[in-house]
């Protein structure tokens, strides 16, 4: 059942997408990283290491929840992945454990990373205190205000956080920041890249570390459905990770798999982050993928409730699955996320983040045939956005359709 | 006058300079920057350049530092595109070869064969493209070659002895060697990585080794061209423009030009 991904190739590709587009100073350690991850995959004592600190640390497995009242609701059955009870509180903890473990092997003695919503920075920050690495952050400076708390929780487990002010001050501009640390550091720091994006061996290294969300789920719904399969296979997708993770182990069994982005305010360029709904093929971080840009190939702003999700690219792998036919993209407005949140919280008890309650919003719109299975990734916990969540309301009347309690 | 509409423009021009003995000063600014126009392109190479470097400007510049960063973006707030740099480089008919910096994404938005050939319609030498590592270049050197452009490729201080000889292989005009491991942006001082990639490379091609990312003084580029054929100038000439003076960058210019002898 661990179906082995045939993809990327020797060059790093995944069919026409990914690659390695980076500044030539770069290219060496890719180059080791690359041969790390041959390495590992492989090592059954690097494998039993990471095993036990996914145990131990992490909180793993992760549970899958039934869903039941929402499921009334809706009349589907789903099933939760709970990636929200994973230590930090979402799925980006396995990717950090991985990486700094990796790291630490190639020797190096000082750990980078960017983060959007800050639970990426969170995890790297968690996983160096675990080890006694020294971690720089780079956030957004719009971020570091929309996620405080984050920022906060970063800080007390000892990283040293860097507000971005580049750019759009969003994530884009917090990864062109670290990799120009990178640059000019690589000789002895690695840079935890947070998604399944970036340059070769990234994309296929943060998808290894990200796959036993799906390998845990296959098998805990086959025995908790009594049916091998469920209909459809749903993610938030914002560089793709937590999807990825989910997806490669249901790619090419039958079961349809979809990836929900953020369509923010609406379709204009600039008003959302739906990058495979509403993009086209481009260079960026490294990669060739799909961009939201502008004629000239300008890398647009984007928008999006969820800073997690705010991010004009899209990992390679997801643009190869889609144009294979192999995974559909779906997306849903900040007011569909919001809608998915406050259900969630409702029916099940769950405060999800808003990254992952664009798929409830999705699910809400009525998208499937009633009776559906669907096994759905909770990618992380709401906890950093209650803020948000809550001048949201304060500004609008509560939405109308919000489910019935 | 040379001809700077063949891609031999650029190489030839600094081949023929090392031969006399001389060294390169090629200058660096961005196109769009307001300050940037006909007029200042004449006065560097009125200063003295060797050829000049035009940055294309693009949203997310990695390989830039703070100051480079600025000026694209405000390159872009006012309006500039690929079109308008070109424009800007056909207007101003300089009589040295110029050179192009942008990153990929704008080359593929317009299309590699349309970009290397607009660009050689305004009369551009070369281009540097400096998130295209030579294991990724083929296409982009194939393109830029039948268009008569020299694609100049960058070699880093970490760059294997396998690495620099593809380098030098595949590279036309000039190598541009990073002297220092980081972006674009002022250094207190020379790194001695940037003689280890000239001392590397030399045997390997007799291509010009010119060192940039990091030469912020006069006195810099002056120890830069005891062991390289010449220097790339960017920060130090881009950071007055920021400040609305362009004179200055004249003047400065004139410096690193008596400094590189
Ligand atoms: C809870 C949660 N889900 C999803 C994402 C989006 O990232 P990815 O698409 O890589 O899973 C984030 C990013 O910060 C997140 O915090």
């Amino acid at each position: 059942m661990s179906n082995a991904p045939a993809l990327p190739d020797s060059s790093g590709r995944f069919g026409e997408f990914g690659g390695r587009f980076v500044p030539e100073v770069l290219v060496p350690a890719l180059d080791e990283l690359d041969a790390a991850w041959r390495s590992f995959r492989v090592d059954p004592a690097f494998q039993a290491e990471l095993r036990t600190l996914l145990r131990d640390f992490v909180g793993r497995p992760t549970p899958l929840t039934f869903a039941s009242r929402l499921s009334a609701d809706l009349g589907y059955r789903i099933w939760l992945k709970r990636e929200d009870l994973a230590h930090t509180g979402a799925h980006k903890v396995n990717n950090t454990v991985g990486q700094v473990l990796l790291a630490r092997r190639l020797g190096k003695r000082r750990i980078i990373a960017e983060t959007g919503a800050g639970q990426h920075g969170v995890a790297t920050a968690a996983a160096c205190a675990l080890f006694g690495l020294p971690c720089v952050v780079y956030m957004g400076e719009e971020d570091t205000h929309r996620q405080a708390v984050n920022v906060h929780r970063m800080r007390l487990m000892g990283a040293d956080v860097v507000p971005v002010t580049g750019g759009s001050r969003t994530l884009k501009d917090a990864i062109n920041e670290a990799l120009r640390d990178w640059a000019a550091s690589v000789r002895e720091t690695h840079y935890v890249v947070g998604s399944v994006v970036g340059p070769h061996p990234f994309p296929a290294l943060v998808r290894d570390f990200q796959r036993v969300i799906g390998d845990e789920a296959r098998a805990q719904f086959a025995g908790s459905s009594g049916i091998p399969l469920p209909d459809v296979v749903a993610a938030c997708v914002g560089g793709g990770s937590n999807a990825i993770g989910m997806f490669t182990a249901f790619v090419g069994t039958g079961a349809r798999l979809v990836g929900v982005e953020a369509k923010g305010r609406g379709d204009g360029l600039g008003e959302h982050c739906a990058t495979l709904t509403y993009g086209r093929p481009g260079v960026l971080h490294g990669a060739r993928s799909y961009l939201l840009q502008d004629a000239e190939g300008q890398i647009a702003s984007t928008h999006s409730i969820s800073a997690g999700l705010d991010y004009p690219g899209v990992g390679p792998e997801h643009a190869w699955l889609k144009d294979e036919g192999l995974a559909g993209y779906e997306s849903a407005t900040d007011a569909q996320a919001i809608e998915g949140f406050l259900a969630l919280s409702r029916t099940e008890g769950i405060l999800p983040a808003l990254e992952p309650a664009h798929v409830i919003g999705w699910l809400m719109t009525r998208p499937l045939p009633a009776g559906t299975t669907v096994l759905m990734n909770l990618s992380g916990r709401g906890d950093k956005d209650l803020e948000t969540v809550r001048s949201w309301l304060a500004e609008r009347v509560t939405p109308s359709r919000s489910p019935a309690v | 006058m040379p001809d700077t509409r063949l891609g031999e423009g650029l190489g030839a021009r600094l081949r023929g300079l090392r031969d006399a003995g001389r060294k390169a000063f090629v200058p660096y600014v961005t196109a769009g920057l307001p300050g940037v126009d006909e007029a200042l392109l004449r006065g560097l190479a009125g200063a003295g350049a060797d050829a000049v470097e035009v940055g294309i400007p693009f949203s997310d510049p990695v390989m830039d530092g703070p100051v480079i960063q600025e000026a694209s973006k405000r390159a872009l707030e006012a309006g500039t595109t690929p079109a308008a740099a070109f424009d800007l480089i056909r207007r101003a008919a300089l009589d040295v070869p110029v050179a192009v910096m942008t990153y990929l994404n704008p080359v593929l938005a317009m299309g590699m064969e349309a970009f290397a050939g607009a660009a050689s319609a305004a009369g551009v030498a070369g281009a540097i493209l400096p998130d295209l590592p030579v294991d990724e270049a083929a296409g982009w050197m194939a393109c830029a070659k039948a268009a008569g452009l020299a694609p100049v490729l960058l070699a880093a201080p970490n760059s294997t002895p396998e690495r620099l000889t593809a380098i030098a292989a595949a590279g036309g005009g000039f190598v541009y060697c990073v002297a220092t491991f980081g972006v674009t942006g002022a250094r207190e001082e020379l790194a001695a990585s940037a003689r280890r990639v000239v001392a590397a490379l030399r045997p390997l091609t007799e291509t010009p080794l010119l060192v940039g990312v990091g030469i912020s003084t006069p006195e810099q580029a002056r120890a830069a061209c005891g062991f390289a054929d010449g220097v790339v100038v960017g920060t130090a000439l881009v950071e007055p423009l920021l400040r609305g003076a362009p004179a200055e960058v004249i003047d400065r210019a004139r410096r690193f030009r008596e400094a590189t002898g």
